[in-house]
């Protein structure tokens, strides 16, 4: 076993600005913005660079899709305790339409290139909330997936995983090499601090593109329209359920 | 640049510059005569040719520019500040039990804030003055963490820095640098506080002339309860050519060395997380090995030291006002009176228009002087750097006050961080050097400048040197407007008005020069970035252009008027009167009129 995991960073629009639509309605504004990694791509990292420190894991190894600004977030992962990065490098229109299908074809590609023993991703981004990059690697590399993690224990050349889902909390056991992404309760991610950016700056950022890897990323949708979501109306007081029935009626819901 | 304000200035120097070639003979100013402020003519930067109505273009634009990867480094190193005091700091608490938690102080420590400027070969993170000064933006959003921080490594810890030899620095700066081990400055005591040179503190060497004794109390040290290291300054006996003198000297003093005792910490109106408190010495053993510097010139050091650190306080201030922007501009938004909301009243967008405008303009100084102090060679900027600190304490002041007025009852109360910034900032003007003191050194230090190269010009003048005269004169006939000023400063026949001799005692002539320059550095430095940003096309340059040209105007004016209550005689001039008054007051201690209700009828 290699020892090496990699793990999916994401770049997207800080979770704390207010997103505004494009006038042409095309997309959202994303100049001049803060971006920030994704909350979830965080918490991917701090467990990777956890199991590095508790030495079952001997590389951590960053990936970023997307135009030059990606490795911003590949240099915060690395000032976080990852190793060294990839940058694949997607720019312009094929950026605009990069989604989880391409994202999964790069990242299986790039796990059997680096020998990768487990790949750790957020359980989705906050700006397309997809949730399906992590189980399409899975697929495409025939691996066994363990989604939305809460807990992670290695034990010998297997996994015991929980995951939270509707009805509750989940335990299963699986095979390396595995696919998991990460929720929210699996831990709480490190601040960079300043001593470990200026480490990072040593670190190794590699660019490649996605023909490299013999990934074609065209993608098969195609955005018609993005529009804000509909205003919240006012709501009316109602006296008596005798009203309510009338009220719908006439607002034709009922 | 206003070319009337540059004539009239360029005439006070050379009015001085009268009475220095009467007094033949004597080249020292006759200030220092006294003891009172010290001023050095060293080799100083941008802001010392402005009292010769010089403006060195060069020096100051374009405005300073970082390399790519700082531009890189910098967005890295703030994101984790921000969200760091954005998350993890609780600055109501801090207030309230007046003490900054260990968890959060051991924050601040992970994190490398408590040694940005140490070099990363003692453990720091070897940043330049200009990132130190962008991270102070994030860290003055709590007052009592930014003064812990500054008082720690912009004084606390910078005699070793920049005055320390190799083993002292190998010797202390790496535990200084983690944090494990924290600074302080200790210099005012209770008999000297502006007046740094009339410390009584004591050193004397033991008998077998390893160890130096100290004896005696220092007051307001900041970080003074829980400090492992301090620089302490003391007078020592030094041999002057065989004769003995009382001179001061730097010490690194480890709390460990023993008899070093710490009072209680003080109750103070704001900054209250931040350690105010007493130290006594006695008898304290310090080895000879741990005098910064040689024996005998500590004052120097001493100045040094808080002449590198002020520059800072400009970007704390704009960090401050910029938040504070943001805050009061949701309430001016939403809040509604006579069925408007408050940001359409004149008055209160008038205070968001000052705030902008101070924000830009402090910003601007601060990192126009940063960007100086990181030139290769070492310039010493400590003219700017008070002008930056006089401004930026000054308009914080009031940014801070105006701020509360537009939250109005609600800004009154502790439910809301206003009345709490405005604590916090009521010591901005008081420490690091008053603003008083800070005045004072602005207009004597430009204007013993002045007077050297001007007698240094009247020299050569004198020995025939007519081509340099006729030059000098030629220059000044292109740029003075015909208006002369007449400081009073020289009587009939050139004979020297006796106030001239004690212009070290007309504070208030001296402060309208200093406020004069203040302002000029100020339209400098905001010209220069808005120029760059013009240039390179930065987003909302317009805003910028307009921001630039409506402080310029309003200086411009505020200049003016200044210059003006500088003639003796000008009927804008109250100076005289105001002496009477605070004469009378004084003498009686009290308020004098009798009371208007009274009758003697």
């Amino acid at each position: 076993m290699s020892g090496r995991v990699l793990v999916g960073v994401k770049r997207v629009i800080d979770y704390a600005v207010k997103i505004r639509v494009k006038p042409d309605n095309t997309g959202v504004v994303t100049d001049g913005v803060k971006h920030s990694m994704n909350p979830f791509c965080e918490i991917a990292v701090e467990e990777a660079v956890k199991l590095k420190e508790k030495k079952l894991i001997k590389e951590v190894v960053a990936v970023s899709c997307g135009p030059q600004q990606s490795q911003e977030t590949i240099r915060t992962a690395l000032a976080m305790g990852a190793d060294r990065g990839i940058h694949v490098d997607v720019s312009g229109k094929d950026y605009e339409n990069l989604g989880p299908l391409q994202v999964s074809k790069i990242l299986a590609a790039l796990a059997k290139q680096e020998d990768a023993q487990l790949i750790l991703l957020g359980k989705q981004a906050i700006d397309d909330d997809c949730n399906q990059t992590g189980q399409m690697t899975a697929a495409l590399l025939d691996w066994p997936q363990g989604t939305f993690a809460s807990e992670v224990s290695l034990e010998g050349d297997k996994i015991n995983l929980v995951r939270e889902i509707d009805g509750g909390l989940e335990h299963i056991k699986i095979n390396t090499p595995a696919v998991i992404t990460a929720d929210l309760r699996l831990n709480t991610p490190r601040y960079a601090t300043l001593p470990n950016i200026m480490k990072a700056k040593k670190k190794k950022i590699v660019t490649v593109k996605p023909a490299d890897l013999g990934v074609d990323v065209t993608s098969r949708l195609e955005v018609l329209k993005v529009e804000e979501p509909p205003q919240r109306q006012a709501g009316m007081k109602v006296e008596t359920v005798e009203d309510l029935v009338v009220k719908l009626k006439e607002a034709g819901r009922v | 640049m206003n070319r009337l304000i540059v004539s009239r200035t360029f005439r006070i120097g050379e009015r001085l510059l009268g009475c220095h070639a009467r007094h033949a003979g004597q080249e020292e100013l006759r200030l220092q005569q006294r003891r009172s402020i010290k001023t050095h003519c060293r080799h100083l930067a941008y802001a010392k040719d402005l009292f010769l109505g010089q403006v060195n273009k060069a020096e100051v634009f374009p405005y300073p520019e970082i390399g790519n990867d700082e531009v890189e480094e910098i967005k890295q190193l703030v994101a984790p500040v921000e969200k760091f005091f954005s998350d993890d700091v609780d600055s109501a608490k801090i207030d309230r039990e007046a003490t900054i938690p260990l968890e959060t102080l051991q924050g601040l420590k992970d994190l490398g804030l408590f040694g940005i400027m140490i070099p990363e070969e003692y453990g720091g993170l070897g940043l330049s003055h200009t990132i130190y000064a962008r991270l102070n933006e994030i860290i003055a959003l709590d007052g009592s963490i930014a003064v812990t921080l500054a008082a720690h490594q912009a004084i606390g810890l910078k005699g070793i820095l920049i005055a320390g030899n190799e083993a002292q620095k190998k010797k202390y700066l790496p535990k200084l640098a983690s944090g494990e081990h924290i600074a302080a400055f200790c210099l005012t005591e209770p008999g000297s506080g502006s007046d740094a040179a009339s410390i009584q503190t004591r050193a004397t060497l033991s008998e077998d002339g390893k160890h130096y004794l100290i004896n005696g109390s220092k007051i307001w040290i900041s970080n003074g309860g829980m400090a492992d290291i301090m620089t302490v300054f003391a007078r020592t006996e030094v041999e002057v050519d065989g004769v003995k003198k009382d001179k001061i000297s730097a010490f690194i003093v480890e709390r460990a060395f023993g008899g070093i005792a710490s009072g209680k910490p003080e109750d103070k109106l704001g900054i209250r997380g931040s350690n105010t408190c007493e130290l006594s010495f006695d008898n304290v053993p310090v080895p000879v090995e741990n005098v910064i510097g040689e024996i005998g010139g500590g004052f120097k050091i001493a100045m040094n030291i808080l002449n590198s650190g002020r520059f800072s306080m400009g970007s704390s201030c704009a960090g401050m006002i910029k938040k504070l922007i943001e805050l009061t501009s949701e309430y001016a938004a939403t809040r509604k009176q006579f069925n408007k909301s408050l940001s359409e009243f004149g008055m209160i967008q008038e205070k968001f228009a000052m705030m902008a405008l101070n924000a830009f303009v402090m910003e601007s100084m601060a990192y126009l002087t940063a960007g100086m102090m990181d030139r290769p060679g070492v310039p010493d900027c400590s003219l700017e750097a008070a002008m930056v600190k006089v401004f930026s304490s000054e308009g914080g002041w009031i940014c801070v006050s105006e701020a509360l007025q537009v939250l109005g009852g609600l800004g009154y109360t502790k439910n809301y961080p206003f009345e709490r910034f405005v604590r916090d900032c009521r010591i901005l003007p008081i420490f690091e050097g008053t603003n008083e003191i800070l005045r004072m050194y602005i207009a004597l230090t430009g204007m013993q400048y002045a007077g050297k190269i001007l007698t240094g010009k009247i020299k050569e003048m004198k020995k025939g040197n007519i081509g340099l005269a006729i030059g000098m004169v030629g220059k000044k006939l292109r740029t003075s407007l015909g208006a002369s000023v007449d400081l009073g400063l020289t009587g009939k026949d050139g004979v020297v008005h006796p106030s001239l001799e004690t212009i070290v005692d007309e504070q208030l002539v001296l402060k309208r020069v200093a406020d004069v320059l203040i302002h000029m550095y100020a339209m400098t430095a905001v010209l220069s970035r808005a120029s760059r940003s013009i240039s390179i096309g930065l987003r909302n340059h317009d805003h910028e252009v307009l921001l630039a040209n409506t402080f310029c105007n309003d200086a411009f004016f505020k200049n003016n008027y200044w210059m003006v209550q500088l003639q003796k005689h000008s009927p804008e001039n109250n100076d005289a009167n105001i002496k009477k008054i605070a004469k009378q007051v004084l003498e009686n201690r009290a308020y004098i009129c009798s009371h208007p209700l009274e009758r003697t009828y």
